[in-house]
């Protein structure tokens, strides 16, 4: 990761000021750690996740505490709810209006799988209309499993080829 | 109490007849004089509330096939509800009912979703879409004939189904509908939960299609 270089570009004026790393790392890096969510709340999922961005546990803490409604502005979608057919379309188009690079949290069992709605109407699973990173189980899930997801995708993200991505796109 | 808008009922319209109710009062009507016996009702016994419409579907080949329903509640007068209902007019196919739009406007909405959910059409209503299914949706989902896990048909925004490759499916069932234990003291073990774990997401049901995932 990002480390300190003393043996590089010795130079009085500026040592120990100099740091060396992949691009990788430092692009990764800034993501991981200001990843705004596009709060996609559908059901009950939803007032969890309003937990989590109140103070007891404090998403802020994990960069991600601006909540944007506009998905020009965020990075993360977290589909929090059940997903009916009716929606699945404005989902998507939601997630296809968001800026690249774009992630998706599948909160709850409901956006998961479709949860307990075996119905004619329920989407099963939010993964059929866009590619989910991370599945949350619970129904609804506890503030701290939305922290763990969170957590577990800034671990995603800091191994993301980013830099070959961005000279690539 | 009950007695006195009953009897009244009565009088005004002999082709009311009793229908058997564990509740509240309840009548039958033939659906020509529904409009007239809601608007009596209404403005002569003081039923100014329309709590809901709905229906009820016989099952196929019955006759008639589908009832029209209406629930009435007094806000004057205390205890005062009732219940009429009327069989439905038209083919299997294509019941109809009145509208009553006209007395009660909230009406409105709850034929939309009568409509919806049996596809009967209430003539003069103003606005009759679907409310809960989106429009172009091809099934009625709460008539007998159509199975609670769906029928295999398009997504709503064509653009969406093209580019996620995604349809409408039939939900795995899962051992489902999901049945709740009531009695059950051990609290999951009365959790609602599918009967039978045979077959799951992953493992399809023999001759049904198995889920597809988003394409890349």
């Amino acid at each position: 990761m990002v480390s300190a270089s003393t043996d590089y570009g010795y130079d009085s004026k500026v040592e120990g000021g100099v740091i060396v790393s992949r691009a990788d790392a430092a692009i990764n890096w800034i993501r991981t750690n200001s990843m705004w969510p596009m709060p996609m709340g559908l059901a009950c999922c939803a007032i969890e996740l309003m937990a989590v961005g109140g103070a007891r546990f404090d998403i802020a803490r994990f960069g991600a505490e601006v909540m944007r409604f506009s998905p020009r502005q965020s990075d993360c979608m977290i589909v929090a709810g059940t997903v009916t057919y009716k929606m699945a379309p404005q989902v998507r188009r939601i997630y296809d209006q968001m800026a690249a690079p774009k992630w998706v949290i599948a909160m709850g069992a409901c956006a998961s799988s479709g949860g307990m709605y075996r119905s004619y109407a329920t989407l099963q699973g939010v993964d059929r209309i866009v590619p989910v990173d991370v599945y949350v189980s619970g129904c609804p899930p506890r503030p701290e499993a939305l922290l763990d997801a969170l957590m577990k995708l800034q671990a995603k993200v800091r191994r993301e080829p980013a830099a070959r991505r961005l000279l690539s796109a | 109490m009950s007695a006195e808008f009953l009897a009244a009922l009565r009088s005004r319209f002999p082709q009311a007849v009793d229908r058997a109710s564990a509740d509240h009062p309840a009548v039958n009507v033939p659906l020509a004089e529904v409009g007239a016996v809601l608007k009596f009702l209404r403005d002569e016994q003081a039923f100014d509330l329309l709590m809901d419409v709905t229906a009820i579907d016989w099952a196929e080949g019955a006759n008639p096939r589908f009832t029209v329903v209406y629930h009435l509640l007094s806000t004057t007068r205390a205890g005062s509800y009732i219940r009429v209902a009327a069989p439905c007019g038209g083919m299997d196919e294509a019941p109809v009912a009145p509208s009553v739009t006209g007395l009660w406007p909230g009406a409105n909405w709850h034929e939309r979703e009568c409509y919806d959910m049996f596809g009967i059409r209430f003539e003069g209503h103003p606005d009759l879409r679907r409310i809960l299914m989106w429009d172009g949706y091809p099934y009625h989902p709460l008539r007998k004939e159509f199975p609670l896990a769906g029928i295999e048909t398009a997504l709503p925004g064509a653009d969406v189904a093209e580019e996620t490759g995604t349809q409408v499916v039939a939900a795995p069932m899962a051992g489902g509908p999901f049945v709740a234990s009531s009695g059950e003291m051990n609290l999951s073990e009365a959790e609602p939960r599918a009967k039978d774990e045979s077959w799951s997401d992953r493992v399809a049901q023999p001759g049904q299609t198995p889920l597809r995932q988003v394409k890349e």
